[in-house]
C-alpha cells in the first residue's frame, strides 16, 4: 500500500522517509479485518529546511499522550531536540492511511518502524553530510541536529542546511543501525505533555470550537427510542423562527441556525409523531436474550484433555458472570463540522479513526473517498467511543443539503442515546483444584462480550475458551443495542470472570489470594508483576474473606502484563464500597514516557472504578433510560482512591500497549476486595449498593 | 427580545445586544468566539462550562446573560494576565493534571474560585470542593495535587 501517491501528498522541499506498519497478524488475531482495508499503516517524516521534523500520522491525540510520546521516540533515534518535532495528526490530506487510534496500538506497532525510518533519515543526511564536509561517511556522526566529523569537531553542518533546498525521499530499508538504548536521552524519560499549554489556556481547539465563515450549527430530530419511525412531523412553527431553517435530507429532519442556542429552540417547536417499537428486549430480560441469540462459537484457546482434569478435581466449580451494557461518556461529546463545495468535502470531526469517516462521508455523499478531507483536531476522550462516526456523516449530509458549512454538535442526551455500548456478556466458567490447590481444569465460554485477554496467565494444562460474538465482526448484529468497543474491549469482562473465579478458587483452596495465584503461574514475567505490586502495597495476606476488604486481579492485555491490589471500604449497612487504595504494577516492556504511562494507568483504574460499581444502561425496546450524569453516575472527585504505580522494567522487549491494560483488572480487584471485606461474592457488575445488600441479605 | 447588556469580560469591558435568557455558555461560546469554555451536558451536572462570575465559580450553561449584567466574567481565555499562567493553571501543567484538556478549563477555574475561599485545603475538602466537576479521563489524583501545589504557589505570592 505505500505508494508514489502518498509521498505527494506533501508537497515542499526537504529530507522524507516513509516507513510502513505491518499488522497483519494482529489484524488476523483480533478478527477485526476491515473488508478492503489496507494491512499495513503508513507514516513518513519530513526533515525540513528549517531543521524541525515533523511527523505525519493518520493516528490522533484523544488524552492517551501520544501526541508526546511519539515525538520523544523521534527526537531520540534522529538525534534532535523533542521541541523541534511536530506530530500533524489525523488528517487525511497530509497523513497516509490509517486504521485508527484504538487497541492500545499507536506505541506497539507504530514506535518500532518510527525508529527505523528515524535511522534511515540519519543514514541520508550522513551520505549527504559526507558530500558537504568532504569527510567519509564512516567518521561522521549526529547529534542534537548536527552531522559532525568524529575526528574534527569543527567540521560540523545543521540538519537543516542539508534539508535546504532539496527534496529527497526514501523508504526504509530497515538495514540502517538503530541507537543502543542505554543511551537514551530522550526516550524513557518522564517527560510532561506537550499539550498542556494549549490545554490550560482554552487554546486547544476541539471539533465543536472550529468556525469557518457562513456555518450553521444543526440541530437534528431524534426518536424516542431505537427502532422508531417517524410518521409525521410538522416544522411549520420551527420554520417561522427568525433564522432558521429546516433541511429534511431522506429521515434526517434538522434545523440550522447561526446560533446553536437558537436551533434548538426551534427544534422544541417541531411537532413529531413517531411509531415507537411495541417489543424487544429490556435490561430486564436481556440475559435471556443473549442467551437464545449467541453466534457461532469459536474455540479461542485450549489444551489437555479436560476430562482428565475434571477427574483429577479435588474441588469443582460453576460460576456464571454477567456484565451489563455501559457507556463511554466521554466529556466531549461527538461533534463535526462539515463544508461541501463543488462536490468535495472537508469535515473536521472529534473521531478515532479520520480515515474511517473519510470512508463513510464520501459514501453518504456518493463521492469519491479522494474527495473528503477529514481533519482531526483534539478529541476529548474517546475511549473507544469515537470509532463511531455518525455525526461526521449527519454534519456532512446537512452541509450538501442546506449549502453551508454544517456543524452537528450532539447534546449530552443525544451522546448516551447514540453510543455504542460496551457490549453486555455471559461468561461460564467451570473450573477446579486439587488437594494442593493446582488449577487442574479450566472451561470457560465468553457470549457476547468478545475474546480479547480470555487466555488465562496460568498454567493450565488442561482448558478450553471460547467466545461467541462480541464487539467486533459480526458481533454486534447480536445485540439489542448498538455496540462497539470500550477501552479494554472484551478484556473488562474477561478478567472481572477470570479473576473473580480464581479468586473463590483461592478461598476454597484456604490459601491466600497471592499465594494461590503464584502457585498457579508459571510465567516468570507475570509472576515478577504480581511481586511488584504485591511489595509495593505491602499487605499480609490472609485467606479470604479476612474482613480487611483487599483483593487483587491480575491478567495480560495488549501485550504489557499487569497486577493489581486495592483496600475497600465496604458497608455492611447499605452497601455502599469504597475504594481507598489502589497499588497498580506493570510490565509494558520498555517505556517511553514513564510520566505518560502512569498518567493513563491512574486514569484508566479510575474511569474502570465507574463499571465496577455503578455504571450500567437500563433500557426498554429502544429507549435509554440514562441519558444525562445525574441518572447515570461516573467516578468523580470523591470516589478517588490513592494510587500508586509502578513499572516494572523490561527494557529489552519493545514497547507494549498501555491506554488499556491497567483498566481491565479493576472490576475483579474490587469485587474480590469488596468480598474480602464482606464474605459475599458478586457474579454480576456493577456492585451496587443493592446487590451487595441482596447478596448479603442471601447469605444470611 | 434583545436587550443592551454590560458587563466586564475577562477585565475588559464589554457590551452585548443579545436575549439575556440566552445561556451564557453559548453567547460566549457563539458570539464572542470564547471556546475554550464547553459544553458538556447542558444541565449543571458536569463542570465543563464554569467559569467566574465575580470570582465565583458558576455552570455557564445554567447561568441567562442577563444575569451578568454589570458584573465581571472570568472565561478560561482571561485567566492569564501579562501572558503569565495563573498559578492554578501552571499547576495544573507542571502535574499532568489533564488528559484530553476538555474538562481542563472548568476544572481549571473551579479550582481558582476554590482556592478563592480555601487557601489552604486538605485533599479532602479539595475532593469536595471540586465535586461538580467530572473528568471522564479520570486525572482526579493529579488534579488533587495540582490544586494543593498551587495553594502554596498562591500562599507565597501573597504579600
Amino acid at each position: 500500500m505505500t505508494t508514489r501517491r502518498d509521498f505527494l501528498k506533501i508537497s515542499g522541499q526537504g529530507i522524507f522517509v516513509m516507513f510502513t506498519v505491518d499488522i497483519t497478524g494482529l489484524l488476523a488475531a483480533r478478527s477485526i479485518q476491515q473488508r478492503g482495508a489496507p494491512t499495513d499503516l503508513n507514516a513518513y517524516l519530513r526533515i525540513g529546511e528549517d531543521g524541525r521534523v515533523t511527523l505525519f500520522t493518520g493516528k490522533i491525540e484523544m488524552g492517551q499522550g501520544i501526541h508526546t510520546s511519539l515525538p520523544q521516540m523521534l527526537a531520540e533515534e534522529l538525534d534532535v531536540a523533542l521541541d523541534l518535532v511536530d506530530p500533524i495528526m489525523g488528517d487525511t490530506a497530509l497523513c497516509p492511511w490509517d486504521m485508527g487510534t484504538f487497541g492500545s496500538m499507536s506505541t506497539r506497532f507504530f514506535g518500532p518502524p518510527m525508529r527505523k525510518a528515524a535511522a534511515e533519515a540519519k543514514a541520508v543526511l550522513r551520505e549527504l553530510a559526507s558530500e558537504r564536509l568532504r569527510v567519509p561517511v564512516t567518521r561522521l556522526a549526529t547529534r542534537d541536529g548536527t552531522v559532525y566529523d568524529t575526528q574534527d569537531a569543527s567540521s560540523v553542518v545543521t540538519y537543516a542546511a542539508l534539508a535546504q533546498g532539496r527534496r529527497i525521499e526514501r523508504q526504509v530499508s530497515g538495514d540502517a543501525p538503530l541507537d543502543d538504548r542505554s543511551a537514551y536521552t530522550v526516550s524513557g524519560v518522564p517527560t510532561m505533555r506537550r499539550d498542556a499549554a494549549e490545554k490550560v489556556t482554552g487554546k486547544a481547539k476541539f471539533a465543536a470550537d472550529l468556525r469557518v465563515p457562513g456555518m450553521l450549527y444543526a440541530k437534528i430530530l431524534r426518536p424516542p427510542a431505537h427502532g422508531s419511525t417517524l410518521l409525521e412531523s410538522d416544522t411549520d412553527a420551527a420554520e417561522r423562527v427568525e433564522g432558521a431553517t429546516v433541511v429534511r435530507d431522506g429521515e434526517l429532519v434538522a434545523v440550522l441556525h447561526e446560533r446553536p442556542d437558537a436551533a434548538e429552540a426551534a427544534l422544541r417547536a417541531v411537532v413529531a409523531r413517531w411509531q415507537q417499537p411495541d417489543s424487544g428486549p429490556g435490561n430486564a430480560d436481556i440475559f435471556e436474550y443473549l442467551e437464545k441469540n449467541a453466534p457461532p462459537l469459536r474455540v479461542v484457546t485450549e489444551s489437555g484433555d479436560l476430562a482428565a482434569g475434571r477427574s483429577a478435581a479435588a474441588r469443582a466449580f460453576e460460576s456464571t458472570y454477567r456484565t451489563p451494557y455501559w457507556a463511554h461518556a466521554p466529556m466531549e461529546p461527538h461533534a463535526a463540522l462539515a463544508q461541501v463545495e463543488g462536490g468535495r468535502a472537508t469535515v473536521w470531526a472529534s473521531t478515532q479513526n479520520p480515515f474511517g469517516v473519510q470512508t463513510e462521508v464520501a459514501r453518504a455523499l456518493g463521492v469519491p473517498a479522494e474527495d473528503v478531507r477529514v481533519i482531526t483536531p483534539f478529541v476529548g476522550g474517546g475511549f473507544g467511543g469515537k470509532t463511531n462516526n455518525r455525526q461526521a456523516v449527519e454534519a456532512a449530509r446537512l452541509a450538501r443539503a442546506s449549502g453551508r458549512p454544517v456543524q452537528v454538535s450532539w447534546t449530552r442526551r443525544e451522546e448516551f442515546f447514540y453510543d455504542t455500548f460496551n457490549p453486555a456478556s455471559i461468561i461460564k466458567v467451570s473450573s477446579g483444584i486439587d488437594a494442593a490447590g493446582k488449577i487442574t481444569f479450566w472451561e470457560y465460554a465468553n457470549l457476547h462480550g468478545g475474546d480479547r485477554s480470555s487466555t488465562p496467565a496460568y498454567h493450565l494444562p488442561n482448558h478450553r475458551v471460547t467466545s461467541q460474538g462480541g464487539w467486533s465482526g459480526d458481533g454486534p448484529r447480536h445485540h439489542p443495542l448498538s455496540v462497539g468497543p470500550w477501552r479494554g474491549p472484551g478484556a473488562n469482562m474477561n478478567h472481572f470472570a477470570m479473576e473473580s473465579q480464581v479468586d473463590l478458587m483461592a478461598q476454597a483452596a484456604g490459601m491466600d489470594p497471592v499465594s494461590f495465584r503464584m502457585a498457579n503461574l508459571t510465567d516468570e514475567r507475570m509472576r515478577r508483576v504480581l511481586r511488584a505490586a504485591a511489595e509495593t502495597f505491602g499487605h499480609a495476606w490472609k485467606p479470604a474473606p479476612s474482613g480487611e476488604g483487599v483483593g487483587v486481579a491480575l491478567g495480560t492485555d495488549a501485550g504489557t502484563f499487569v497486577a493489581a491490589m486495592a483496600r475497600v471500604r465496604a458497608s455492611r449497612e447499605t452497601g455502599s464500597v469504597a475504594v481507598e487504595r489502589i497499588v497498580c504494577a506493570q510490565d509494558m516492556g520498555e517505556v517511553v514516557n514513564p510520566e505518560g504511562a502512569r498518567m493513563q494507568m491512574e486514569g484508566g483504574m479510575t474511569q474502570a472504578l465507574g463499571h465496577a460499581l455503578a455504571e450500567e444502561i437500563h433500557f426498554q425496546r429502544g429507549a435509554i433510560a440514562e441519558r444525562n450524569f445525574d441518572a447515570y453516575a461516573i467516578p468523580r472527585f470523591s470516589w478517588t482512591p490513592e494510587i500508586e504505580t509502578t513499572l516494572v522494567d523490561n527494557p529489552d522487549l519493545a514497547p507494549q500497549g498501555g491506554g488499556e491494560p491497567a483498566t481491565t483488572v479493576v472490576a475483579a480487584m474490587v469485587a474480590n476486595a469488596v468480598h474480602d471485606a464482606l464474605g459475599v461474592r458478586l457474579f454480576d457488575l456493577p456492585l451496587t449498593p443493592a446487590r451487595i445488600r441482596a447478596a448479603l441479605a442471601e447469605a444470611r | 427580545m434583545p436587550e443592551a447588556i454590560r458587563f466586564t469580560l475577562n477585565g475588559a469591558p464589554a457590551e452585548l445586544d443579545v436575549d439575556p435568557g440566552r445561556a451564557l455558555l453559548w453567547v460566549l461560546r457563539t458570539d464572542l468566539g470564547l471556546t475554550g469554555t464547553k459544553y458538556g451536558c447542558g444541565e449543571e451536572m458536569c463542570g465543563s462550562c464554569v467559569v467566574l462570575l465575580d470570582g465565583r465559580a458558576v455552570y455557564s450553561c445554567g447561568t441567562p446573560v442577563g444575569a451578568v449584567r454589570g458584573r465581571e466574567v472570568t472565561t478560561i481565555e482571561g485567566l492569564a494576565r501579562d501572558g503569565r499562567l495563573h498559578p492554578v493553571q501552571q499547576a495544573f501543567a507542571d502535574h499532568d493534571a489533564l488528559q484530553c484538556g476538555f474538562c481542563t478549563p472548568g476544572l481549571i477555574l473551579g479550582a481558582v474560585s476554590f482556592l478563592s475561599r480555601n487557601p489552604d485545603p486538605t485533599p479532602e475538602a479539595i475532593k469536595e470542593g471540586l465535586e461538580g466537576h467530572l473528568c471522564r479521563c479520570g486525572t482526579y489524583v493529579r488534579v488533587i495535587e495540582a490544586v494543593r501545589a498551587a495553594a502554596d504557589a498562591l500562599e507565597e505570592a501573597r504579600p
